[in-house]
């Protein structure tokens, strides 16, 4: 505790950190999770396959190993990210923790798209509907409601996995300030307590914004 | 040059896995005619229905709408259904948009036609059918009744050239029944081409120009509906008007 008191600023700063990455991997995972769960529905098998084959892929490899391809197969193969703030681990980690969650929330979409009763599509299609209106007029707004708890959860794991690429080597964020503090002389109760408290202070409010949406949905129908 | 049938299906067949639901249906429907399709449960008349605006795709045969062949799923086959409206017996109402919305949702999506443009044409949609007053609703907030014909405005705000009814009134409690057959009898008289499963015979008899039978995937007979109801030709169609008037 008294870590957290004595080095304030740099819990501030691993907060702002953390929550630097976190915005940049939603963003991420979120588009891509969407798309690709468009893909799972679609009538275009090559697609379908896309879709089918990330999750599986990105739902049953370690977050570890992802990071480590990203960070490091990824430029052996000559895709090379650029750096952040001169940090050469920003983007790998950003991209591939949304890769990585973006099966997650390709499933949690899709679930939702499945709830959405079949009619409401065809309905869509026969006014003349392209796949991708309907998807986007009449499925996915109706899919929203039932798609907001799931992937609520989704991405408090992504805030708390996000540590998983502090500990990697993006400094700056939560996690890192552990290490920091730990060479510091703290002891290490000291220093992951205050980074504890840090990281519920993103993951709690984010379940209440969460709570609210719900409910918020809920009434406007 | 002859005007070219509304709708031709011609040598069409389909299977759902080992079940033959389409044999060799061959069917013509010319312009302004309406159509009544009738027979026993699972005999495939919505499926013959959905292969029209190809929401079931078939195995082989052709099927024409105005001329011009179904085309393959994409740009094109969104391009033709826009031109073909259905009314579905579930009435399938988009339940986030209020009734308004959900018949301006496709003229301004597909049609691109604007906003103001589309909810003055709506709103005339609406006062023909006879809800104009419930267009600020949701869908489950109407009965049953004004849902279909808030399903019929929808499909007719995109000015379609034929209109296919899958028993439109099966879902209905039996007072509403006659305020979506009114609708359905005036469009028929003002010339609309219709294509209409129904086990309704007043409707039949009133407003059809034929009546097509089918059983167990086939076309049966396709006859004037007062000489199909008084006087059936086949035995299938005999047993099935007598199961149908006697109870
Ligand atoms: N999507 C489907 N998959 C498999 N079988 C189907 C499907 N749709 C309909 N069928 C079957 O095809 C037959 C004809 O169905 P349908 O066209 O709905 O008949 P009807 O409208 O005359 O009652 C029925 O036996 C039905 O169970
Ligand atoms: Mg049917």
């Amino acid at each position: 505790m008294d870590a957290l008191i004595a080095e304030f600023p740099r819990f501030v700063s691993g907060f702002l950190g953390t929550l630097r990455l976190c915005l940049f991997a939603a963003i991420g995972a979120l588009l891509l999770g969407t798309l690709l769960a468009a893909f799972r529905v679609s009538p275009v098998p090559p697609l379908r396959w896309v879709g089918t084959s990330w999750v599986t892929v990105f739902r049953n490899s370690p977050l570890v190993v992802v990071l480590f391809l990203f960070a490091f197969g990824l430029p052996q193969v000559g895709v090379v990210f650029p750096t952040f703030g001169g940090n050469a681990f920003f983007w790998p980690g950003v991209a591939g923790l949304s890769a990585y969650t973006a099966a997650f929330v390709c499933e949690a979409v899709r679930s939702g798209i499945n709830s959405v009763p079949a009619g409401q599509a065809e309905a869509a299609r026969a006014v003349g509907l392209t796949f991708q209106q309907t998807l986007g007029a009449v499925v996915l707004p109706q899919a929203l409601r039932t798609v907001v708890p799931p992937l609520g959860s989704v991405m408090i794991a992504m805030i708390k996995n996000s540590a998983i690429v502090g500990a990697f080597g993006v400094t700056g964020e939560l996690f890192s300030v552990d290490g920091a503090l730990t060479a510091a002389g703290y002891s290490a109760l000291s220093s992951l307590g205050g980074v504890a408290i840090a990281y519920l202070a993103i993951t709690i409010p984010a379940g209440i914004g969460l709570g609210w949406l719900e409910r918020k949905i809920e009434v406007k129908r | 040059m002859t005007e070219a049938p509304m709708i031709r299906m011609v040598s069409v067949d389909k299977h759902f896995g080992e079940l033959h639901v389409l044999r060799d249906i061959n069917l013509e429907v010319a312009a302004g005619q309406v159509v009544v399709v009738l027979g026993p449960s699972g005999s495939g008349k919505s499926t013959l229905c959905r292969t029209i605006n190809r929401l079931e795709p078939v195995d082989s045969g052709t099927i024409e709408v105005d001329g011009q062949r179904l085309p393959e799923e994409g740009k094109a086959l969104a391009g033709l259904r826009a031109d073909v409206g259905m009314v579905f017996q579930s009435f399938n109402l988009f339940a986030h948009k209020t009734i308004l919305q959900n018949v301006t949702l496709a003229p301004m999506k597909v049609r691109r036609t604007s906003k103001a443009d589309a909810e003055k044409a709506g709103i005339a949609l609406l006062e023909r059918v006879g809800i104009a007053n419930q267009r600020d609703k949701y869908p489950a907030q109407l009965s049953g009744g004004q849902q279909q014909r808030a399903a019929i405005a929808r499909a007719l705000a995109m000015k379609p050239k034929v209109m296919l009814f899958d028993e439109p009134t099966s879902a209905l409690d039996p007072e509403m029944v006659n305020e979506v057959l009114d609708v359905m009898t005036t469009l028929a008289k003002e010339g609309m081409t219709m294509l209409v499963v129904t086990h309704e015979m007043g409707f039949a008899r009133r407003a059809a120009n034929r009546v097509v039978f089918m059983s167990d995937g086939e076309i049966v007979e396709d006859a004037d509906p007062e000489a199909f109801f008084t006087a059936p030709r086949s035995d299938r169609a005999k047993d099935f008007l007598g199961k149908i008037l006697t109870h």
